[in-house]
């Protein structure tokens, strides 16, 4: 008998299966994830999912017999009523009083018709993100020394015996015996055994002792010179060298002047979560830095950000200005992915237009990754049947799109288009193929 | 042994040695469960006279439980979609409370491995060690159809072999080619089983000799008058081709997966292997399929000896033998017809029940019980009966040989027959005198794997014309088959074939087919 403990095992042995699984049902978990992004609060999103799947894509089908036709026998345990030739009435939906068909063995059927299972948070943002892409990524060789690895070079002369190279090790030694003449193992054993042997036969031959000063020789040699030299050593050698990790830095910009409601900080807050998800996925390092602006911007933490409130009027090149100064202070350009979203009601002084439409083409949007102006509405959004208003931050931006791709710019009402939205403006374009940092 | 009745009152006082308890409290280790085992093994052996694989306890945790169910409970088997289906369905189950796990699996091999959960207490440890490693042991081990149909010592290297062919070819041909031969491979499973053992072909000097006797036979026999009767006119005699071709096709067929891999025109050389391989797979379950009530019962029965020997010897203490009695009459519940709850027939319950039953008969026999079973009634040897009994029938037998009229009146049993054509069900027969033999039969072709799966047969093979495969349902008290299922399955095995099929669903009592189904093969397939 033995007894085995199994539970250090490594986990998850039928993975392998569950991926399988999972690209079975690709496309319905994907529609369910994308579903659950609309309905969901977007923090929970990256918490494992509920999915639903109809059972069809997965059914396995067999050949099985339709209780419900032909003449079925039900032999029921518990019977206090009935004796022989009694006639029972047909129990409603057609079951054998009571449901006998639990023990026709029911090969693996799926009775319910859709059938529900959990997603793991990374299968869930693998499904959420797929075919999103980051915008010019190969743009601009982007790298930092994030990480140092190892990689082989070659030989050396002195290290650790865990790096010793054994074949290169042998190589130098095998050249140096045959450059050295060493005499070989076998040499020496013939030589032996035909002095043994002449011991034998004829002990007294003068032949006797020149074979052995001959071998006596050899021995001294073959001491001599050593099989293997500390000279013939050679050991694995590893340098370091700078692996470039992208970095990428997110620039969330928001207006917080009186006449932002919560409803809207709420949509920009979304946006902002997504965008952040999804450079996380993209990038091993991500920064963010926050700011706000009325008519005057500054660098906040998060919670500030997204919590307090001020009043006063609204200038948005403010907050373009503050972005400027941090990326020339903290972010070369050269360095770094700079992404950057700004959320606005689209109130601005229309006075500031000009200045802020200057330094978008000049400073900022050549620095950027990607620029996205999210444009927040009310949750009436534009009621049907007008025109749509156009604000004046709106106005501003547009021209600077029409000609600069990497300004993109969107309009929300309702939470339900942050995910639509952010999909528009992140998927992959035809052609474009992925480009993974 | 006759001192030691089958029941649960205390034992007499008079051979029983005491000896020291095996473990106290809920807590285990290592060596709590080989003191365990070799407890289990002093009962099993000597007194229950049982013979078993060696045994091979494993502890796993509830996830590996969950992944030994996603691969049918074997330790290692190939990959598909299906499994990590039913991991995920399992999993939400599990998850939210809604399925217990096993308590143990266990897997016909040899050695016997035995899964146990860790979070199993000592006693439960106790009661699946007596249940798994001795009970379900013992009978895959001397079961006729196991040792008849399965390989227990080559089992797991088979499915070695064939995880690494199915993940070889998943690399040589891709995941998708691969997949779709094994679904279309799984639909048909069920008739993938040889049931009844091959036909040996005859070498050619037994076909000499046969044919020799034959003619001998003839020639003794010869009698002039035979000549003078009138022939019977014969309408439709056989095309001596067509009986030709079926003959070498091995037609009628009814293990589909073993006709295509054979058969199967477009098929390349791998694709066969895998089909082999879902068959073999399919050959290795087909006993368990056939003996749920006696491999349950066998278990139950033999964990019920073993931990009331535990407790009259004191190795179990009496907290740890009321904890048993508590899960193992769970286990043993059956529900009535009209009880919320009723789902079936419990395996455990009904094995339980009639071996219980069988013991008693051998040894405390009514006047009934020796007109039903005079070769067992009062032989005073229980386990000698049982043990004969586990090594020589399957359900269906079993239950046709061995349900007692006592058993039938206690589980209260009825037949209700119920005909489409007629406003109302009848109730056939009941536990009475009149009933007992009918009841009996009924229930017997309950577990009567030839009466639940559907009959499908491939019957011929258009060759000359356009390859069309021809099977045939034979259709039984008008149950015709699931449509959209079949549909499913069909298309499978035209994709497999390669040309078109055609299913006729045929009345087995007046021959009129019933029903006609036809799939043609997708050409995306090859």
């Amino acid at each position: 008998m033995h007894i085995i403990d199994r539970r250090l095992n490594p986990g998850g042995k039928s993975l392998a299966n569950r991926q399988r699984f999972l690209r079975r049902v690709r496309d319905v978990a994907q529609r369910a994830v994308r579903e659950a992004a609309r309905e969901k609060d977007i923090k929970d999103l990256g918490k494992d999912g509920n999915v639903t799947v109809p059972v069809d894509g997965v059914r396995e089908p067999k050949f099985t017999r339709n209780p419900s036709t032909g003449i079925q026998d039900h032999i029921l345990p518990g019977n206090k009523t009935y004796i022989e030739g009694d006639l029972i009435e047909r129990p409603p939906g057609g079951g054998g009083g009571g449901g006998g068909s639990g023990d026709a063995g029911d090969g693996g059927q799926d009775s319910e018709d859709t059938f529900r299972f959990v997603l793991t948070r990374e299968e869930f943002l693998e499904l959420f993100l797929e075919d999103l892409e980051l915008p010019d990524l190969a743009k601009r060789r982007l790298a930092v020394v994030e990480t140092e690895a190892l990689r082989r070079a070659g030989y050396t002369v002195t290290g650790s015996p865990a790096n010793l190279a054994l074949g290169r090790t042998l190589r130098n030694s095998l050249s140096r015996r045959i450059a050295l003449k060493r005499p070989k193992a076998a040499e020496m054993e013939a030589l032996e055994a035909e002095i043994r042997a002449l011991e034998e036969s004829q002990p007294d031959a003068v032949i006797l002792d020149e074979l052995k000063a001959e071998l006596e020789r050899l021995r001294t040699r073959s001491q001599r010179i050593p099989y293997v030299d500390p000279i013939d050593l050679r050991y694995r050698r590893f340098e370091p060298y700078p692996r470039p990790v992208a970095q990428a830095v997110m620039f969330c910009l928001m207006d917080v002047s009186g006449s932002m409601t919560e409803h809207m900080k709420d949509l920009a807050k979304r946006f902002y979560i997504l965008l952040h998800i999804f450079l996380t996925r993209r990038y091993k390092h991500v920064e963010i830095v926050f700011i706000r602006h009325t008519d005057h911007a500054k660098e906040v933490d998060e919670e500030t950000f997204f919590g307090s409130r001020e009043t006063g009027g609204t200038l948005v090149s403010s907050a373009l200005v503050e972005m400027k100064r941090i990326i020339a202070e903290r972010y070369n350009p050269e360095d770094w992915n700079i992404y950057a979203a700004q959320a606005s009601d689209g109130d601005n002084v229309s006075s500031d237009g000009a200045t802020s439409q200057d330094l978008l083409r000049s400073a900022i949007l050549p620095a950027c990754q990607y620029f996205a102006y999210l444009e927040v509405g009310d949750e009436g959004g534009p009621r049907a049947g007008f025109v749509e208003h156009r604000t004046t931050l709106w106005r501003t931006y547009e021209p600077v799109s029409k000609t600069n791709s990497v300004l993109a710019m969107r309009k929300v009402n309702h939470r339900r288009d942050i995910y639509p939205v952010f999909r528009e403006l992140f998927a992959r374009k035809a052609g474009q193929e992925a480009a993974s940092p | 042994m006759s001192s030691a009745t089958f029941d649960a009152r205390p034992a007499g006082p008079a051979v029983i040695a005491k000896h020291a308890p095996l473990f106290t409290g809920n807590d285990w280790d290592f060596d709590t469960i080989r003191r365990i085992h070799d407890a289990c093994e002093a009962i099993a052996g000597p007194e229950l006279g049982l013979s078993w694989y060696p045994n091979q306890i494993e502890i796993i945790t509830a996830e590996q439980m969950l992944d030994a169910y996603a691969s049918i409970g074997m330790p290692l088997f190939y990959k598909h979609w299906s499994f990590g289906k039913h991991f995920a369905q399992h999993e939400a189950g599990y998850r939210r409370g809604l399925m217990g796990l096993a308590y143990e699996i266990v897997i016909n091999s040899d050695p016997c491995i035995s899964y146990i959960m860790e979070e199993n207490t000592a006693t439960m440890q106790t009661l699946v060690i007596a249940h798994a490693a001795f009970g379900h042991n013992h009978f895959f081990k001397n079961n006729y159809l196991f040792r008849q149909w399965t390989d227990a010592e080559g089992i797991l290297d088979y499915l070695e072999f064939a995880k690494t062919f199915i993940s070889r070819c998943e690399e040589r041909y891709g995941h998708t080619a691969v997949e779709s031969v094994l679904d279309a491979a799984h639909a048909l499973m069920n008739q993938g089983v040889h049931r009844y053992p091959r036909k040996k072909r005859p070498d050619l000097s037994s076909e000499q000799r046969r044919e020799r006797e034959r003619q001998e036979h003839q020639e003794r026999m010869y009698n002039d008058l035979w000549r003078t009767l009138p022939a019977k006119a014969r309408s439709g005699k056989p095309d001596p081709q067509a009986e030709r071709r079926r003959a070498l096709l091995e037609l009628p067929q009814e293990n589909i997966l073993y006709f295509l891999e054979k058969v199967a025109p477009r098929l390349q050389p791998w694709q066969r292997e895998i089909l082999r391989i879902v068959r073999h797979v399919a050959q290795y379950f087909y006993p368990q399929r056939q003996t749920k009530v006696m491999n349950e019962g066998c278990a139950t029965y033999n964990h019920y000896r073993i931990m009331t020997r535990l407790s009259e010897t004191g190795q179990i203490g009496e907290a740890a033998y009321l904890e048993f009695l508590q899960s193992h009459t769970n286990v043993i519940r059956q529900p009535t017809y009209n009880d919320r709850h009723y789902g079936g027939h419990n395996p455990y319950a009904i094995g339980f029940a009639m071996m219980t039953d069988i013991a008693r008969i051998c040894t405390e026999p009514t006047d009934e019980d020796r007109a039903w079973f005079p070769d067992i009634a009062g032989s005073g040897d229980a386990m000698g009966v049982l043990r004969d009994v586990w090594a020589n029938y399957r359900d269906e037998s079993f239950i046709a040989q061995f349900l007692s009229p006592k058993l039938m009146r206690q589980l209260r049993l009825f037949h209700v027959t119920d005909d489409p054509d007629k406003p109302e069900l009848r109730v056939e027969a009941i536990h009475d005198e009149r009933g007992y033999r009918r009841l009996r039969r009924a229930f017997a072709r309950q577990y009567d794997v030839a009466w639940l799966d559907p009959d499908i047969e491939v019957v011929d093979v258009d060759l000359e014309g356009d390859r069309k495969l021809i099977l045939h349902h034979k259709v039984l008290n008008r149950v015709l088959l699931n449509k959209d299922d079949a549909m499913r399955v069909l298309q499978h095995l035209a994709d497999l074939w390669g040309y078109d099929v055609l299913m006729k669903e045929v009345d087995t009592v007046t021959g009129a087919v019933l029903k006609e189904h036809t799939a043609s093969a997708r050409p995306t397939f090859f």
